[in-house]
């Protein structure tokens, strides 16, 4: 699961109502290296909840000096650019869970794939 | 009739390939719209020929689409036509002979093709034709094998087999600009590693599916039911450059109809074959993620927006409480579903609920001018066009049918979204009396899958299905 995904995230368990961010439990983490596309990335930066981002990456220890607000005017900024980058697409956690931070309902990741089923009565 | 025009805006011809004849006009609107270009074609425009005009364009514009179309078999800018061949001399004569001479310089090498639309020409009438046009100021040498510029003489003989004209109802000549992607959907039918028995024409309806949706480069796309439909869909989105992402309820075998048997494989689950696809294709940096969730329970916060749904639904038949506790009770006939399969009386019925969440999702979760794709079955006999899905935010784009069987279709609905869902558009799909006719429990199921019979998966790779 990348970062990326985890971003837009948030638990449906019934009754719930703030359920995002997951809280990511991470045993397993691998960073990849992709291809840096500054396009993209900047495309993305508006949909994003950024303080969610900032959460995310460091319950993977992944901060990497990035600023808990953002920045104005990113677009023009390639460092900052590469580091939103990295950790939206490179970073996956391959094992570990995702928690409903109200009713801490858990939903394995397993295989770098979240399996977020609930059961019929939740 | 004179073709005169300032270089900016020349008029083009686009000949298309003669199958999936319904999607091409989406397809070609769409690529055009891409580039900000409204659909511009002259008086005589007739959907069903396979030669279009095209006004309003750049060689540029005409290139872009021709990158990406698998409708479209070749471009040319026009510079005459006729319905006789001296209609077609006249035309060409009043070309201006300026924009003509870039391209017939003396140091440059050419050759002309000629393409007959059903009819067979022998050679020595094509040599013939060619020899008439010698009245054009060709002053560069002949080279059959790799010419700079391909001029072509195309003759449209009608699209009757049993009828074929002495004389074309129409001639064209033009320069050759850019052919489409047919090809290269040829070859990724051949690439792929896990053939499961589809043919290079499911291949082509995904990449169509892709052109439909307007996907772009570093758009975001998502399949809420990546384990059903073409393996191939989101290969296709990523081609274009986009970042692709999927969910599916369930990636075991379901009730021994799953992608194991088919393909005689070890069922790995969808994110090592979706991403083992686009690594096979050299696009795994756009996989973004696959997840195991119910796309009638969405997991995505509120503003989480996609740039375009392409998917192709499960057919089959769900509980009525969708808080089933055995999601395995989703079936979907296998992906080369030609009509025939088992499906067990005793399972509620409810297809009409599956569309109603997804245009719902898609009214929420796409960027304001973002498209949802997807494949909507058909029972023939009584189809009419009110019983496509609609919604408030959603406007229908096309709805192009591929044929099944002689009661069975799938259409592929396109739709854009145009307005921000308001608290009272959640609910109105419910009043909405589009929906009667999907619903009421067993009879549409019943009507679809009358008649069928269990067959192995064998049997139903043999069946002859549309032609390629």
């Amino acid at each position: 699961m990348k970062l990326l995904t985890h971003n837009m995230l948030t638990s449906h368990v019934k009754g719930v109502i703030k359920g995002y961010p997951l809280i990511i439990k991470a045993t397993e983490v691998k960073v990849n290296e992709l291809e840096f596309n500054g396009q993209f990335v900047s495309r993305m930066i508006p949909k994003l909840e950024w303080s969610a981002l900032i959460q995310a990456a460091g319950w993977l220890g992944q901060s990497q000096d990035l600023p808990s607000t953002l920045i104005p005017d990113y677009e023009n900024d390639e460092e900052f650019l590469r580091k939103v980058h990295r950790i939206l697409l490179e970073v996956e956690v391959i094992e570990g869970c995702l928690q409903c931070p109200e009713s801490g309902r858990e939903f394995p990741i397993s295989k770098g794939v979240p399996n977020m089923l609930l059961n019929e009565d939740e | 009739m004179a073709l005169h025009c300032g270089r900016a805006c020349r008029q083009y011809l686009l000949h298309l390939a003669h199958d999936n004849v319904d999607f091409r006009l989406p397809e070609i609107k769409a690529l055009l719209s891409l580039r900000k270009r409204p659909f511009d074609t002259s008086k005589t425009f007739s959907e069903k020929s396979p030669f279009w005009h095209l006004n309003g364009l750049s060689e540029d514009d005409m290139r872009r689409v021709m990158s990406r179309t698998i409708c479209g078999k070749s471009s040319f800018e026009l510079w005459g036509h006729g319905t006789t061949t001296d209609e077609l001399r006249t035309s060409l004569l009043k070309y201006p002979a300026e924009n003509m001479a870039p391209y017939l310089q003396h140091n440059s090498t050419y050759k002309i093709n000629v393409y007959t639309f059903n009819k067979t020409l022998v050679f020595k009438n094509r040599i013939k034709k060619i020899d008439a046009l010698d009245f054009l100021p060709f002053k560069g040498t002949v080279n059959l094998k790799d010419p700079e510029h391909i001029f072509c003489l195309l003759e449209d003989y009608g699209s009757d087999p049993n009828d074929i004209p002495e004389e074309p109802f129409h001639i064209y000549f033009g320069r050759w600009i850019a052919d489409g992607q047919r090809e290269l959907i040829r070859s990724y039918s051949v690439k792929k590693r896990h053939f499961i028995g589809n043919t290079s024409m499911d291949a082509r309806l995904s990449f169509i599916m892709a052109n439909h949706a307007k996907v772009k480069a570093d758009d975001l796309v998502y399949d809420p039911f990546v384990g059903t439909g073409e393996e191939i869909l989101l290969v296709a989105c990523s081609h274009f450059g986009a970042y692709v992402c999927g969910t599916d309820i369930d990636y075991n075998t379901i009730h021994g109809i799953g992608k194991a048997s088919r393909k005689n494989q070890k069922w790995r689950g969808p994110d090592e074959n979706i991403r083992a696809n686009l690594r096979q294709y050299g696009t795994e940096s756009l996989y973004v993620d696959v997840m195991v969730s119910d796309a009638s329970k969405p997991v995505w916060r509120k503003n989480a927006q996609f740039d375009a749904i392409v998917t192709d639904p499960p057919y089959g038949i769900r509980e009525s409480t969708r808080r089933t506790g055995s999601h395995k009770d989703i079936i979907k006939p296998p992906v080369d579903f030609s009509g025939e399969s088992h499906v067990p009386v005793s399972m509620a019925y409810h297809l009409s609920d599956i569309f109603a969440d997804l245009l719902n999702f898609a009214a929420h979760h796409l960027v304001l001018g973002g498209r949802l794709v997807y494949w909507l079955p058909i029972y023939r006999p009584e189809y009419c066009e009110e019983m496509v899905p609609l919604h408030p935010c959603l406007t229908l784009i096309s709805n192009c049918e591929q044929t099944l069987s002689s009661h069975t279709s799938r259409r592929l609905i396109t739709m854009e979204k145009t307005k921000e869902p308001e608290d009272s558009d959640r609910l109105s799909h419910l009043a909405d009396p589009h929906f009667t006719p999907y619903q009421g429990h067993n009879s549409f199921r019943e009507k679809y899958f009358s008649g069928l019979t269990k067959k192995n998966t064998k049997d139903a790779k043999a069946t002859p299905r549309n032609k390629e």
